[in-house]
Protein backbone atom coordinates (compact mmCIF):
# COMPACT_ATOMS: atom_id res chain seq x y z
CA UNK A 1 0.00 0.00 0.00
CA UNK A 2 1.17 3.29 -0.96
CA UNK A 3 1.19 5.31 2.37
CA UNK A 4 -1.06 8.56 2.60
CA UNK A 5 -0.62 11.51 4.87
CA UNK A 6 -2.81 11.81 7.85
CA UNK A 7 -4.97 15.08 7.20
CA UNK A 8 -7.57 15.63 10.35
CA UNK A 9 -8.40 18.61 9.81
CA UNK A 10 -9.53 18.22 6.00
CA UNK A 11 -10.88 15.14 6.63
CA UNK A 12 -13.21 16.08 9.12
CA UNK A 13 -14.52 19.11 6.90
CA UNK A 14 -15.05 16.58 4.09
CA UNK A 15 -16.92 14.97 7.27
CA UNK A 16 -18.92 17.19 7.93
CA UNK A 17 -19.44 18.23 4.24
CA UNK A 18 -21.30 14.64 3.53
CA UNK A 19 -23.13 15.59 6.62
CA UNK A 20 -24.46 18.56 5.16
CA UNK A 21 -25.34 16.76 2.08
CA UNK A 22 -27.46 14.23 4.38
CA UNK A 23 -28.98 17.21 6.49
CA UNK A 24 -29.96 18.62 2.62
CA UNK A 25 -32.04 15.39 1.48
CA UNK A 26 -33.56 14.78 4.45
CA UNK A 27 -34.76 18.22 5.24
CA UNK A 28 -36.16 19.07 1.01
CA UNK A 29 -36.58 15.50 0.26
CA UNK A 30 -36.88 13.38 3.32
CA UNK A 31 -34.41 10.80 2.29
CA UNK A 32 -32.20 9.01 3.43
CA UNK A 33 -28.53 9.65 1.50
CA UNK A 34 -28.14 5.71 1.48
CA UNK A 35 -25.77 5.98 -2.25
CA UNK A 36 -25.78 2.05 -2.49
CA UNK A 37 -29.63 1.73 -2.13
CA UNK A 38 -29.87 5.15 -4.70
CA UNK A 39 -27.75 3.43 -7.32
CA UNK A 40 -29.91 -0.07 -6.50
CA UNK A 41 -33.53 1.74 -6.91
CA UNK A 42 -32.40 4.33 -9.63
CA UNK A 43 -31.27 0.75 -12.08
CA UNK A 44 -33.98 -1.59 -11.00
CA UNK A 45 -37.19 0.56 -10.22
CA UNK A 46 -38.76 3.09 -12.18
CA UNK A 47 -40.42 5.06 -9.75
CA UNK A 48 -38.38 7.80 -8.57
CA UNK A 49 -35.31 7.03 -10.74
CA UNK A 50 -35.43 10.86 -12.08
CA UNK A 51 -33.95 12.30 -8.76
CA UNK A 52 -31.71 9.68 -7.78
CA UNK A 53 -29.98 9.68 -11.12
CA UNK A 54 -29.22 13.49 -10.51
CA UNK A 55 -28.33 12.68 -7.36
CA UNK A 56 -25.30 10.03 -9.30
CA UNK A 57 -24.47 12.87 -11.71
CA UNK A 58 -24.10 15.13 -8.75
CA UNK A 59 -21.76 12.88 -7.02
CA UNK A 60 -19.16 13.09 -10.31
CA UNK A 61 -20.32 16.67 -10.38
CA UNK A 62 -18.80 17.43 -6.89
CA UNK A 63 -15.96 14.92 -7.67
CA UNK A 64 -14.98 17.16 -10.42
CA UNK A 65 -15.40 20.32 -8.92
CA UNK A 66 -13.26 18.66 -5.79
CA UNK A 67 -10.39 17.65 -8.02
CA UNK A 68 -10.11 21.06 -9.28
CA UNK A 69 -10.97 23.39 -6.26
CA UNK A 70 -8.05 20.78 -4.56
CA UNK A 71 -5.98 19.47 -7.12
CA UNK A 72 -6.39 16.03 -4.91
CA UNK A 73 -6.20 13.35 -7.76
CA UNK A 74 -7.26 10.25 -6.76
CA UNK A 75 -7.03 8.41 -9.96
CA UNK A 76 -4.04 6.65 -9.95
CA UNK A 77 -2.85 3.23 -8.09
CA UNK A 78 0.27 1.44 -9.07
CA UNK A 79 0.33 -2.08 -9.63
CA UNK A 80 -3.40 -2.41 -7.90
CA UNK A 81 -4.54 -5.78 -9.07
CA UNK A 82 -7.90 -5.81 -11.03
CA UNK A 83 -9.33 -9.20 -9.95
CA UNK A 84 -8.80 -7.60 -6.38
CA UNK A 85 -11.27 -4.78 -7.55
CA UNK A 86 -13.88 -7.09 -9.57
CA UNK A 87 -14.38 -9.70 -6.57
CA UNK A 88 -14.82 -6.48 -4.40
CA UNK A 89 -16.90 -5.09 -6.44
CA UNK A 90 -19.00 -7.86 -6.55
CA UNK A 91 -18.67 -8.71 -2.77
CA UNK A 92 -19.76 -4.71 -2.27
CA UNK A 93 -22.97 -4.91 -4.63
CA UNK A 94 -24.06 -9.06 -3.22
CA UNK A 95 -23.15 -6.86 0.56
CA UNK A 96 -24.88 -3.86 0.61
CA UNK A 97 -27.42 -5.04 -0.98
CA UNK A 98 -28.12 -7.80 1.35
CA UNK A 99 -27.46 -5.35 4.21
CA UNK A 100 -29.39 -2.84 3.06
CA UNK A 101 -26.79 -0.35 3.22
CA UNK A 102 -23.09 1.15 2.93
CA UNK A 103 -21.12 3.55 4.52
CA UNK A 104 -23.16 6.44 3.85
CA UNK A 105 -26.48 4.79 4.88
CA UNK A 106 -25.51 3.04 7.43
CA UNK A 107 -22.07 4.89 8.59
CA UNK A 108 -23.83 8.31 8.06
CA UNK A 109 -27.38 8.36 8.08
CA UNK A 110 -28.15 5.37 10.38
CA UNK A 111 -25.67 6.14 13.23
CA UNK A 112 -26.74 9.41 13.59
CA UNK A 113 -30.58 8.74 13.62
CA UNK A 114 -29.09 6.15 16.27
CA UNK A 115 -30.64 3.69 14.50
CA UNK A 116 -29.48 -0.17 16.08
CA UNK A 117 -29.21 -2.04 12.70
CA UNK A 118 -26.97 0.50 11.47
CA UNK A 119 -24.61 0.69 14.54
CA UNK A 120 -24.21 -3.07 14.62
CA UNK A 121 -23.93 -3.46 10.63
CA UNK A 122 -20.90 -0.73 10.65
CA UNK A 123 -19.35 -2.42 13.63
CA UNK A 124 -19.88 -5.48 11.38
CA UNK A 125 -18.13 -3.95 8.10
CA UNK A 126 -15.46 -2.15 10.33
CA UNK A 127 -14.27 -5.32 11.56
CA UNK A 128 -14.58 -7.04 8.45
CA UNK A 129 -12.88 -4.50 6.47
CA UNK A 130 -9.82 -4.08 9.13
CA UNK A 131 -9.40 -7.91 8.52
CA UNK A 132 -9.62 -8.09 5.19
CA UNK A 133 -7.50 -4.74 4.08
CA UNK A 134 -4.65 -6.19 6.03
CA UNK A 135 -4.84 -9.35 4.75
CA UNK A 136 -4.84 -7.71 1.42
CA UNK A 137 -1.80 -5.69 2.52
CA UNK A 138 0.27 -8.91 3.72
CA UNK A 139 -0.26 -10.56 0.55
CA UNK A 140 0.05 -7.07 -1.88
CA UNK A 141 3.56 -6.68 0.08
CA UNK B 1 -38.22 19.26 -11.10
CA UNK B 2 -37.50 20.44 -8.03
CA UNK B 3 -36.52 16.98 -6.23
CA UNK B 4 -34.14 16.83 -8.98
CA UNK B 5 -32.97 20.16 -8.45
CA UNK B 6 -32.37 19.39 -5.36
CA UNK B 7 -30.75 15.78 -5.65
CA UNK B 8 -28.52 17.19 -8.04
CA UNK B 9 -27.38 19.77 -5.35
CA UNK B 10 -27.19 17.40 -2.22
CA UNK B 11 -25.00 14.78 -4.37
CA UNK B 12 -22.74 17.61 -5.68
CA UNK B 13 -22.13 18.62 -2.00
CA UNK B 14 -21.54 14.62 -1.48
CA UNK B 15 -19.15 14.18 -4.17
CA UNK B 16 -16.93 17.22 -3.10
CA UNK B 17 -16.75 16.20 0.57
CA UNK B 18 -15.72 12.88 -0.75
CA UNK B 19 -12.87 14.34 -2.17
CA UNK B 20 -12.17 16.96 0.19
CA UNK B 21 -12.10 14.17 3.11
CA UNK B 22 -10.05 11.78 1.11
CA UNK B 23 -12.38 9.15 1.25
CA UNK B 24 -12.00 8.70 -2.46
CA UNK B 25 -8.70 8.00 -1.88
CA UNK B 26 -8.54 4.17 -2.06
CA UNK B 27 -4.98 4.16 -0.94
CA UNK B 28 -6.19 5.92 2.48
CA UNK B 29 -9.29 3.97 2.95
CA UNK B 30 -6.81 0.68 2.81
CA UNK B 31 -4.51 2.55 5.04
CA UNK B 32 -7.40 3.52 7.57
CA UNK B 33 -8.68 -0.31 7.45
CA UNK B 34 -5.50 -1.78 7.89
CA UNK B 35 -3.93 -0.96 11.17
CA UNK B 36 -1.37 -3.46 10.90
CA UNK B 37 0.74 -0.94 8.42
CA UNK B 38 1.44 3.05 7.80
CA UNK B 39 -1.89 2.96 9.68
CA UNK B 40 -4.06 6.47 8.74
CA UNK B 41 -6.36 7.26 11.06
CA UNK B 42 -8.17 10.41 8.84
CA UNK B 43 -11.40 8.31 8.54
CA UNK B 44 -12.05 8.11 11.55
CA UNK B 45 -12.48 12.10 11.42
CA UNK B 46 -14.53 11.19 8.25
CA UNK B 47 -16.77 9.42 10.33
CA UNK B 48 -17.05 11.82 13.34
CA UNK B 49 -17.50 14.67 11.18
CA UNK B 50 -20.13 13.80 9.30
CA UNK B 51 -21.66 11.70 12.05
CA UNK B 52 -21.56 15.07 14.72
CA UNK B 53 -23.21 17.03 11.82
CA UNK B 54 -26.37 14.82 10.49
CA UNK B 55 -26.80 13.86 14.28
CA UNK B 56 -28.03 17.48 15.23
CA UNK B 57 -28.96 18.76 11.63
CA UNK B 58 -31.34 15.66 11.61
CA UNK B 59 -32.78 16.49 15.19
CA UNK B 60 -34.02 19.66 13.96
CA UNK B 61 -35.34 18.57 10.59
CA UNK B 62 -36.98 15.61 11.82
CA UNK B 63 -38.94 17.76 14.20
CA UNK B 64 -41.00 19.42 10.66
CA UNK B 65 -44.15 17.21 10.45
CA UNK B 66 -42.85 16.70 6.44
CA UNK B 67 -39.84 17.82 4.39
CA UNK B 68 -39.69 21.00 2.15
CA UNK B 69 -40.83 18.93 -1.32
CA UNK B 70 -42.91 15.96 -0.16
CA UNK B 71 -45.52 15.39 1.74
CA UNK B 72 -43.48 12.25 4.75
CA UNK B 73 -40.47 11.61 5.29
CA UNK B 74 -38.76 8.17 4.22
CA UNK B 75 -37.06 6.57 7.06
CA UNK B 76 -36.22 3.10 7.13
CA UNK B 77 -38.34 0.90 9.20
CA UNK B 78 -36.75 -2.17 9.43
CA UNK B 79 -35.53 -2.93 12.79
CA UNK B 80 -34.65 -6.63 12.77
CA UNK B 81 -30.56 -8.18 13.54
CA UNK B 82 -31.22 -10.38 11.16
CA UNK B 83 -28.80 -12.79 9.33
CA UNK B 84 -29.22 -11.02 6.39
CA UNK B 85 -28.37 -7.56 7.85
CA UNK B 86 -24.90 -9.39 9.53
CA UNK B 87 -24.20 -11.55 6.30
CA UNK B 88 -24.45 -8.16 3.87
CA UNK B 89 -22.55 -6.06 6.51
CA UNK B 90 -19.83 -9.00 6.22
CA UNK B 91 -19.35 -9.44 2.63
CA UNK B 92 -19.45 -5.83 2.13
CA UNK B 93 -16.62 -4.99 4.64
CA UNK B 94 -15.23 -7.80 3.06
CA UNK B 95 -15.01 -5.95 -0.35
CA UNK B 96 -14.28 -2.56 0.83
CA UNK B 97 -11.21 -3.64 2.77
CA UNK B 98 -10.27 -5.27 -0.40
CA UNK B 99 -10.50 -2.53 -2.69
CA UNK B 100 -10.76 0.71 -0.82
CA UNK B 101 -13.83 1.40 -2.34
CA UNK B 102 -17.16 1.81 -1.67
CA UNK B 103 -20.36 2.60 -3.70
CA UNK B 104 -20.46 6.68 -2.88
CA UNK B 105 -16.18 6.94 -3.71
CA UNK B 106 -16.29 4.83 -6.78
CA UNK B 107 -19.15 6.96 -8.34
CA UNK B 108 -16.82 9.84 -7.69
CA UNK B 109 -14.14 8.66 -9.01
CA UNK B 110 -15.90 8.42 -12.27
CA UNK B 111 -14.98 12.48 -12.22
CA UNK B 112 -11.26 10.93 -12.62
CA UNK B 113 -11.96 9.25 -15.98
CA UNK B 114 -9.90 5.97 -15.03
CA UNK B 115 -10.97 2.40 -15.34
CA UNK B 116 -10.51 1.50 -11.99
CA UNK B 117 -13.51 2.86 -10.67
CA UNK B 118 -16.06 1.71 -14.16
CA UNK B 119 -14.38 -1.82 -13.11
CA UNK B 120 -15.92 -1.85 -9.78
CA UNK B 121 -18.94 -0.36 -10.49
CA UNK B 122 -19.34 -3.21 -13.16
CA UNK B 123 -18.59 -5.73 -11.03
CA UNK B 124 -21.24 -4.00 -8.07
CA UNK B 125 -24.01 -4.05 -10.41
CA UNK B 126 -22.77 -7.84 -10.98
CA UNK B 127 -23.54 -8.36 -7.61
CA UNK B 128 -26.62 -6.87 -7.61
CA UNK B 129 -28.40 -8.87 -10.34
CA UNK B 130 -26.70 -11.70 -8.35
CA UNK B 131 -28.65 -10.78 -5.58
CA UNK B 132 -31.68 -10.25 -7.52
CA UNK B 133 -31.92 -13.66 -8.90
CA UNK B 134 -31.61 -14.99 -6.02
CA UNK B 135 -34.99 -16.89 -3.80
CA UNK B 136 -35.99 -15.09 -0.55
CA UNK B 137 -35.18 -11.49 -1.06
Amino acid sequence: MFPTEFTPYLSFIGGVTLGLSAIWLMLFQGRIAGISGIIKTALFQKDGRAWRLMFLVGLVLGGAIGFHLTGFDFSYREGFPISLVIIGGVLVGLGTSMGSGCTSGHGVCGISRLSIRSIVATVVYLSVGILVASLTAKVLL
Amino acid sequence: MKNNMSALIAGTIFGFGLIVSGMSNPDKVMNFLNVFGHWDPSLLFVLGGAVICTFFGYRIVLKRNAPLLEREFFLPIKTALDKRLLTGAALFGAGWGMTGFCPGPAITGLAFGVVEPIIFLASMLCGYLIMNRLPHK
